[in-house]
């Protein structure tokens, strides 16, 4: 067992765990956030997507030990206390989920697209979430959703002083 | 209290909204709500109101099966069989007990969810269960920590005596092929359909004729009808295994104590775990509780406990702490369901002038070691086609067993029906939706309402304007074509019930035992309710997946939502009716002018003598209100009753067009444009049904061009259990699809709801199937549409 101390959403934790022990195992297992999900444990449906150091990853494929001492942000998160990020917000009016377990994950990686690149298309939306598995199938709505929530950070960060 | 059968008069629009909507006189049971009028003079119902749990979704705060987390809970691992078929000699857990933080091992006495051998003496003296299938689960092992279970699941030591194996198709179906069950077998339905026809034949692996499914069968003289015929289309057509690949694993936490068994389970239908655990283990039904808050898929894989729940539920018992069994990835391919491949043969006539005559459909599918593959119900249900005769075989093979998957059988019957109408179509020079125009006119709701369909989806998709076929000249070739869809209406008879409840502080809560697998069960139910009290949506508190709420339906057969929105409608009314009496004395008013509407409650035709709901709920001076309402049986009645399924002669369904692009050099198929009408009788939440319809449709593109289960011969290992390798539909895949929806209404419940997940799922590969032939004039007669089918697709013909 080692010692490890990682910034989880903006607190400082440490855990003990063994080398072999995932990212998405500490979040889930040891720390209780469970909103973070496996869907296929090798990388290929980024239910697990988390970012790291501001970065989207997929927190089953990263050792915990890779994360140590990094910012980790889960889609615990994402909100500021009641006020959903844009994406989340635009999910929810879009309804661009159903079942919503590989929800947590669509909505971190187009949380990142938003905030990296505001004037993304349509095409980025679709390159964004290409290796997202959604089996309900809500992938128009994720794309309307997103495109939607680039527009009103876009607006807000025009229309900031008036 | 009236007698259940007492009926009045009553005169209301019915029909189509802004189609053929007319006052007509039903019969309507007395102590049934009034009929609603049409979505427009609505406030809540058949609004686009958000999603009631999507905030916890979109917050990680739903919390799934999958996250469920007990004190003292332990994890499980199954231990699968590395062999195809096999009897078991002997099994050594000694190891895997002595291992450190290992709490309990069980081993399977009995394998669920498979077809069972119909005298189960012949195999009465075998020691274990015969395996039958690679990676059929055998015991499994419970222990402090996953890796810990994983490591000690290594360590249990099977000896086998191996058995000859077959895994494919035609291999299974010769007269020298290593026989799967050494007799006849039976397999029942589960609450999500399945199952197979009781008592049939059974010749080595093939079980069958069974003839029409869901009470269908034959009807006519089918050679008659091909002396009647001028054209004659015979085709043979093949399907693959798909499988459901819900994003959530099946799993159950099972945590056993002396005064009762609670079950957290990733279910289809709370009551199905309630009862098979029941029944497995003997218990009463009231000392189990079943909690399902949130489903993360199920596509009609997740009825019942399967092995996975009750090896969970012994080793609870065994090591007494609560036990998590959760599936990995591959035990969820392999072991609890998928679609049965098909091979099926149509023999179409029809008449000059497009009067068909007559179909005979022979057809075979494996289903693994599970019976009740099939091609659906659609060759008699569909068209009033005078001489029908069907004949399907199941055929068993050592592999994983099928189960319901959207719209079973009716996918892989639709695919090869309404292609084979097209041939026809094309053999005698006429149009496919004027030849669907002629046939399609059986006096039912879905027949009505595919009328209307045809029309609205022949003019978005420019129908008028489809090229001749293989008009393109170069390389890649366009195409549109298009398919029809059906399925049943089905109402939860089990019963249905919903209870609502207004507390004296005015905050109302709606229940009910169904669960939600992502079609949106919270919403409709408080959709409804808010309506009936005059209420917004968030106003209403939802309560669902508990087996202690009044009965649910089960998710499965496209009948949450008419099954449940009705119940929910009646016990809503009651409380308002109950509170309108309440309340009348303060506003001068009589019982029956309370009016509840936007957050009020006034007399009729006098707005202004209202006060807001709470206020009044708190002057009348009560604890609480609690009524509690079923689903009342369709007006009409049904045409059939399975068990819980109670079928109308009705059904529900759409109509699809499909634009897509064939690349002839390298033969890959894409689909660029789907336009999808559907009906759903009246619509409670156009914003979720889209939803649905656009899963239908993308779930129906990924079967018609790249799912497909592959399994080694050789070993019966499946190849491709993973999602990196099993190809479904992702973002880049996605079409640009179109939906419109029409407002039927039927006026058989309180509602006029009716289901949508299946149908928008079931023409999707046959239109895409036309379009092929549109755009290079070959049919592909062989799913998927990989490169290979598709280029043999189009040199087949050709002179070598």
């Amino acid at each position: 067992m080692m010692e490890l101390s990682l910034t989880v959403n903006g607190r400082r934790c440490t855990v003990h765990v063994d080398p072999a022990t995932t990212l998405v195992e500490v979040l889930r297992d040891e720390l209780g956030l469970t909103g973070t999900k496996i869907g296929c444990d090798r990388g290929a449906c980024s239910a697990c997507t988390v970012w790291i150091d501001g970065e989207v990853a997929a927190s089953c494929m990263t050792f915990a030990l890779d994360a140590r001492d990094k910012q980790v942000t889960t889609i615990e998160g994402l909100a500021q206390g009641e006020q959903l990020h844009p994406v989340q917000q635009a999910f929810v009016e879009h309804d661009a989920l159903q079942c919503g377990f590989c929800t947590p994950g669509m909505v971190m990686s187009c949380a990142h697209l938003v905030e990296r690149n505001p004037d993304c298309n349509l095409d980025d939306v679709r390159g964004a979430v290409s290796g997202h598995l959604c089996r309900c199938g809500a992938y128009p709505n994720i794309f309307k959703a997103t495109l939607a929530a680039a527009a009103a950070v876009r607006q807000s960060k025009n229309g900031g002083g008036t | 209290m009236s007698a259940p059968d007492a009926r009045e008069s009553s005169t209301v629009l019915t029909g189509i909204v802004g189609d053929t909507l007319q006052p007509i006189a039903h019969e309507i049971p007395r102590g049934e709500p009034p009929a609603l009028p049409p979505n427009s003079e609505l406030r809540v119902i058949g609004k686009r109101v958000n999603r009631v749990d999507a905030v916890p979704k979109v917050t990680g705060q739903a919390r799934y099966t999958y996250d469920v987390r007990l004190p003292g809970m332990l994890y499980a691992r199954i231990v699968s069989s590395t062999v195809p078929h096999a009897r078991i000699k002997s099994i050594d857990t000694s190891a895997a007990e002595a291992y450190p933080g290992v709490k309990a091992v069980h081993i399977l006495d009995r394998v669920l969810s498979i077809a069972q051998l119909r005298d189960p003496s012949i195999e009465a003296n075998e020691r274990f269960p015969l395996v039958r299938y690679h990676g059929q689960p055998i015991a499994a092992v419970a222990a402090v920590s996953m890796r810990v279970a994983k490591a000690a699941a290594k360590l249990v030591r099977i000896e086998y005596e191996r058995l000859p194996h077959v895994t494919m198709l035609e291999a299974a179906m010769r007269d020298d092929a290593p026989v799967v069950f050494p007799g006849p077998t039976e397999q029942a339905a589960t609450a999500g359909g399945g199952g197979a026809a009781p008592g049939l034949p059974q010749k080595g692996n093939l079980r069958g004729p069974a003839r029409g499914g869901l009470g269908g069968g034959g009807r006519g003289d089918v050679q008659q009808g091909f002396a009647q015929a001028d054209h004659i289309v015979t085709c043979e057509y093949r399907t693959q295994v798909q499988t459901h690949v819900p994003m959530e694993t099946h799993g159950l936490v099972a945590d056993w104590r002396d005064e009762e068994l609670t079950l957290y389970a990733s279910t289809q239908y709370t009551l199905s775990v309630r009862d098979d655990a029941a029944s497995v283990f003997g218990l009463p039904k009231e000392k189990i509780r079943v909690i399902s808050e949130y489903t993360g898929g199920g596509f009609g894989a997740k009825f019942g406990i399967g092995n996975y729940g009750a090896l969970a539920i012994h080793l609870s018992r065994k090591a007494r702490a609560p036990v998590r069994l959760v599936l990995d990835r591959r035990e969820e391919h392999v072991t609890v369901g998928n679609r049965p491949s098909t091979f099926q043969r149509l023999k179409l006539g029809a008449k000059r002038d497009g009067t068909v005559t007559t179909l005979h459909v022979e057809s075979y599918g494996t289903g693994g070691v599970a019976a009740g593959a099939g091609v659906g119900f659609c060759h008699t249900a569909m068209y009033p086609i005078p001489n029908v005769a069907t004949e399907h075989y199941d055929v068993f093979t050592d592999a994983g067993p099928s189960a319901a998957f959207r719209a079973p059988g009716q996918v892989q019957g639709i695919f090869a029906l309404e292609q084979a109408l097209d041939e026809m179509a094309h053999a005698i020079g006429m149009d496919p939706v004027a030849l669907r125009e002629k046939l399609d006119t059986n006096d039912t709701d879905d027949a009505r309402a595919r009328k209307a369909e045809r029309r609205i989806g022949a003019e978005r998709a420019g129908w008028s304007q489809r090229r001749p076929t293989a008009a393109d000249a170069g390389t890649v070739k366009r195409g549109l074509g298009m398919a029809q869809s059906q399925w049943a209406y089905i109402v939860h008879g089990g019963p249905t019930t919903c209870e609502v409840r207004i507390r004296g502080d005015g905050s109302v809560i709606a229940l009910c035992g169904a669960q939600d697998i992502g079609t949106g069960t919270r919403t409709v139910m408080a959709q409804t309710v808010a309506e009936e009290l005059g209420l917004r949506v968030e106003d209403v508190d939802t309560r669902i997946g508990d087996s202690r709420y009044p009965p649910g339906p089960a998710s499965g057969g496209s009948r949450v939502t008419g099954s449940l929105t009705p119940a929910a409608r009646n016990a809503a009314h009651l409380a308002a009716r109950d509170l309108a009496a309440r309340v009348a004395p303060s506003l001068n008013a009589k019982p029956e002018e309370i009016v509840f509407q936007d957050g009020r409650i006034f007399a009729r035709g006098r707005p202004d003598s209202g006060v807001k709901f709470a206020a009044a709920v708190r002057k009348a001076n009560f604890d609480e209100i609690v009524h509690r309402a079923d689903r009342r049986e369709d007006y009409e009645g049904y045409r059939a009753k399975f068990g819980e399924l109670h079928i109308s002669r009705h059904g529900i369904g759409g109509v699809q067009f499909a634009e897509i692009a064939v690349d002839t050099e390298t033969g890959v198929v894409k689909v660029e444009r789907v336009v999808a009408v559907h009906d759903c009788g009246r619509p409670i939440n156009p914003k979720l049904i889209e939803s649905q319809i656009y899963g239908g449709v993308i779930q129906g593109v990924s079967y018609a061009l790249y799912e497909e289960r592959h399994l080694d011969p050789h070993t019966g290992v499946q190849l491709n259990a993973n999602i990196d390798q099993y190809k479904i539909v992702g973002a880049r895949e996605t079409p640009s699809i179109e939906v419109h929806l029409i407002e039927q209404l039927g006026r058989q419940s309180s509602t006029d709801a009716r289901g949508v997940a299946e149908p928008a799922n079931v023409a999707t590969a046959a239109a895409i199937a036309n379009a092929f032939y549109n755009a290079t004039g070959k049919r592909i007669r062989t799913l998927p549409m990989t490169s290979a089918n598709v280029l043999a697709a189009l040199r087949a013909g050709d002179q070598p």
